[in-house]
């Protein structure tokens, strides 16, 4: 416990001293980097027994605010979100060194390290506290270091824009969140965890999913992620896609951890949020030509997942099925997990080519395989575990939820439609993600590059490489040794579902079982890859092998334009679904019989923001613009204002 | 079975036909010759048609035949089927994209289309046949269903062949939803995905091309001819047979169909999920 906190102070203070030597860039950057990497370590090594068998530990101090105690607590919970924290934040470090050297004259890194650990320090404190106050401040703290964060290029109106919609939709969901801990806070009378009763828990839990569901990306509370991922710079993108988000689930998984037994409902509804968030999700994310945006819409596909994979655990505690509960849960924290690697390390990927090529738009790229090959083949691997395919470990993650679904239709009865509704969006969602990254990765890294920037791209330097390639290690090792990471579940599962540590492991015993046929099957297809590759150099060693162009069915002149790009390839399940869509066009099509100029954008607002929120903004600023009549721009009078609230207050609490 | 299929098309055509085992033929003409690359293409372009063999090796150790086990079979070993039919296609379309043509580009965006509508009814339709017998892996489902089962359940599993059987002409790329045998435009999907391979890399292809038709047939075959004597041999020579009659089917039904309409054959799909959907319907009774 106090080396965790040993931890969060190195951020604090070296997160100061960046800031205090923001007068040399490279003092400042060693210090915030260094620091930041540093208390990662320290942190992940004081996390790790906590998974795997040692009790939780806690610590109680006073603190002077109404309510509020410095109450911290390590369970296997709170061990469980630490690993993705600490080791997301040392790899996006070490990226954001090198990366950052691009503002190097205009900004100075001293700020931006600042935020940084402070982010990463607020987001341990938010896993750590067990006391409203601490929580909600640690919240905040979360939320507007990583609103400074994302406006870096505060000079850009886009960035501008996006960091303000983030900072209100994050700011809406803490209103929740803040509702939610008072009506907690009303029938125990104290703001602790460990104190909390269950009463009105129907209300708790629809609080708790619109608050928390508002930070982890729920639709239709989503609206900011394809804003603020985009204009933030890439190690901070990578950041608060795969671990800040996450907090949103920590929320929720905590706040489900003092409500007692769930009713079926609750169960249901989760399913129906993940199943609109993953659907949802991956469509616009196929409908995207920004490959942050793109990844960011990924982002909302992956909570949609994860949401799922509880949503079938929640059916089944409710329905008194232990098999479900630890599958469904078991699958929807192990792809908190694998979601922070690889998309962590897709980001990194989408950062280094905005690096290397200088644009994130994808039908402007293209042939980048040849000129960045580890971007390339760290990327593939990324797009690999993210589609959900074996023998990575995003098939493990999916085939937990499965099973645990297809568990329940077959054995259980009265769960059937809700389980075969996650089986049949699982499978949907699968095959939208892996024509969505085929889309990614080919029309960026393969081919011919479609403009000069692409044609001119340089690959990353070491610091950007190295972080990229321990992910794909990571996510290739959790693929393998699945059982392993599997059992170091065991301790979080009881706590989430409230099922006795030995129902739990029996459970998760047969559920590691047909994991190690998947991994002898990923084995044996390995093998089979290798002895096909030698075969095939056998026998090609005597034979001619030419190089040649493309085969263009005899084109005089063919161009780098004429290949698909992304929107064309995108296009048939475009239009398929273009009533979710609603993509603009705007064509100007080749007239006459030699036809000068031609040109085709189409752009994909995202539809809740256009259909909920901005008639509902509208709608709040025309109530609000009848009440400028009080703005008069006079300070006399706003010092009259607060001297009458203020008597007004005084008379109701005093009378 | 492309030997059946392409024989039984030749009769209807009233023509002789290419020997049964022409596709052996064409696969030793193709190892013995030299290979041609593209200057555009990369590592992966060389890697696709060797992942996606070993993708479909693997999944042809997960499918059961007449009765028997499969030599790879454990609890949820139907989700690794489709999962790892959907690596080879991940692969296969990574490599067509790598040519840097637009007609490789467009097979690729259509048969990640395709593959999308169809995967959900190919898991649900197994979900219904797992649903129905009890068991959660393939070898299990397989061996647990017999005549008995049709008497009980007949409705849900017509309906589930039935799906199944569109999505097996959907995957392989038969009529009517892909042309086997023109790389026009109007039928460019699986084919014109492979235009630039040669060599080695084509003869795998074209074997995993035909190792996925077995797959989704033996799946279709034990549901339909679940027959279950006891002797090993005559179940196994059985479900031999029913390959056959499925080849045969599939010949009979691309020598008497046109091809759809590339914009009716996402309808078609998602035709092939609702019958799904009502068979799942039925067994929730």
């Amino acid at each position: 416990m106090t080396v965790l906190l040993v931890a969060v102070a190195v951020l604090v203070c070296s997160g100061l001293a960046a800031l205090l030597a923001s007068g040399s860039p490279r003092a400042a950057t060693a210090l915030g980097a260094g620091g930041a990497v540093v208390a990662c370590v320290i942190g992940l090594i004081a996390a790790v027994p906590f998974l795997f068998g040692t009790p939780a530990e806690s610590l109680r101090l006073a603190w002077n605010v109404p309510y509020g105690t410095f109450f911290v607590e390590v369970d296997a919970l709170s061990a469980f979100f630490l690993l993705p924290i600490f080791g997301l934040s040392a790899l996006a470090a070490v990226y954001g060194t090198e990366y950052l050297q691009a503002w190097r004259g205009r900004k100075s890194p001293g700020a931006t390290w600042f935020f940084y650990n402070f982010l990463v320090a607020s987001m341990v404190l938010v896993v750590l506290a067990r006391n409203g106050v601490l929580f909600l401040v640690a919240w905040e703290t979360m939320a507007l270091t990583s609103y400074f964060l994302v406006t870096l290029d505060h000079e850009q109106d886009s960035v501008r824009e996006a960091g303000w919609t983030y900072l209100v939709a994050s700011h809406l969901g803490t209103a929740f969140l803040l509702a939610m801990f008072v009506l907690l806070g009303r029938s125990s009378g104290s703001l602790d965890f460990d104190r909390y009763s269950s009463a009105n828990a129907s209300a708790l839990f629809l609080l708790a999913l619109v608050g928390f569901g508002t930070k982890a990306g729920f639709m239709p509370l989503h609206v900011w992620l394809p804003e603020a991922h985009p204009a933030a710079p890439s190690h901070v993108s990578a950041l608060m896609s795969g671990v800040m988000i996450k907090m949103g689930i920590y929320g929720l998984l905590r706040t489900l951890t003092f409500l007692g037994p769930p009713p079926a409902w609750w169960g249901w509804v989760l399913i129906g949020v993940g199943l609109t968030s993953g659907v949802l999700g991956v469509l616009f994310a196929l409908a995207q030509h920004d490959l942050k945006r793109l990844l960011a819409y990924h982002s909302v596909e992956n909570i949609g997942i994860i949401a799922l994979g509880l949503g079938v655990g929640l059916v089944g505690v409710s329905n008194g099925s232990p098999v479900l509960a630890v599958l469904g849960f078991g699958g929807g924290l192990l792809h908190v997990l694998n979601h922070a690697l690889f998309k962590g390390l897709l980001f990194l990927g989408a950062g280094s080519v905005l690096h290397g090529a200088g644009t994130r738009e994808i039908d402007h790229l293209g042939g980048l395989a040849k000129r960045m090959p580890w971007t390339a083949a760290t990327f593939l691997v990324g797009a690999v575990a993210i589609s959900g395919l074996p023998p990575l470990n995003g098939f493990v993650s999916e085939f937990l939820i499965y099973l645990g679904a297809f568990n329940g239709v077959t054995q259980r009865a009265g769960v059937a439609v809700p389980l075969l509704a996650a089986i049949a969006g699982l499978a949907l969602i699968g095959g939208l993600a892996a024509a969505c990254f085929t889309k990614a990765f080919g029309v960026v890294f393969l081919g011919e590059p479609r403009s000069e920037h692409a044609a001119r791209a340089h690959e990353a330097g070491a610091a950007m490489r190295w972080p990229m390639a321990l992910l794909a290690v990571g996510c290739a090792l959790i693929g393998f040794c699945a059982p392993f990471v599997v059992r170091s579940l065991a301790s979080v599962l009881p706590l989430v579902s409230g099922l006795a540590p030995e129902t739990v492991g029996e459970k998760l015993a047969d559920a590691v079982a047909p994991l190690r046929f998947v991994i002898a099957g990923s084995v044996a297809f390995l093998v089979l890859v290798a002895g096909l590759a030698w075969a095939r150099r056998r026998l090609l060693r005597g034979r001619t092998m030419a190089e040649t162009v493309t085969w263009d069915c005899g084109y005089a002149q063919p161009s780098a334009r004429m290949q698909y790009t992304a929107s064309s390839f995108a296009q048939p399940l475009t239009t398929l679904f273009a009533p979710l869509l609603r993509t603009r066009c705007k064509l100007t099509a080749p007239e006459g019989y030699f036809p000068r100029a031609a040109s085709l954008s189409t752009e994909t607002p995202d539809a809740a923001r256009v259909a909920l929120y901005e008639p509902a903004f509208s709608g709040v600023g025309w109530v609000l613009a009848r009440m400028r009549w009080l703005q008069q721009g006079r300070i006399q009078l706003y010092v009259l204002y607060i001297a009458l609230t203020l008597l007004v207050l005084l008379v109701w609490k005093l009378g | 079975m492309l030997g059946v299929i392409n024989r039984t098309k030749a009769w209807f055509a009233g023509r002789c036909g290419q020997p049964v085992l022409q596709a052996y033929y064409d696969l030793s003409k193709l190892l013995r010759k030299g290979a041609v690359y593209s200057r555009t293409t990369t590592w992966v372009f060389r890697a696709g048609p060797i992942v996606g063999l070993a993708a479909v090796l693997e999944a042809t150790a997960l499918v059961p035949l007449g009765g028997e086990p499969a030599p790879l079979a454990f609890t949820g070993d139907l989700i690794l089927l489709a999962y790892v039919l959907g690596l080879m296609r991940f692969f296969t379309v990574a490599a067509a994209l790598d040519t840097g043509s637009s007609f490789e580009g467009m097979g690729a965006s259509r048969e990640v289309t395709f593959s999308a509508l169809a995967e959900p009814a190919l898991l649900l339709g197994l979900a219904a046949v797992a649903r129905l017998t009890g068991s959660l892996s393939l070898s299990g489902m397989y061996a647990a269903m017999s005549l008995e089962t049709w008497r009980q359940a007949g409705p849900v599993l017509a309906l589930v062949t039935a799906a199944l059987m569109v999505v097996l002409l959907a995957e392989n790329a038969r009529l009517p939803v892909d042309d086997p045998n023109t790389h026009l435009e109007l039928t460019m999907i699986h084919e014109v995905m492979v235009l630039d391979h040669s060599g080695p890399d084509l003869a795998f292809i074209l074997y995993g091309a035909a190792l996925k038709l077995w797959v989704l047939a033996a799946l279709l075959v034990g549901l339909l001819l679940p027959v279950r004597t006891g002797n090993a041999w005559l179940d196994v020579g059985a479900a031999l047979g029913g390959m056959f009659a499925v080849a045969v089917a599939v010949g009979v039904v691309e020598s008497s169909m046109a091809r759809l309409r590339l914009l009716r054959v996402p309808q078609l799909l998602v035709g092939a999920g609702a019958l799904v959907a009502l068979a799942l319907i039925l067994t929730l009774r």
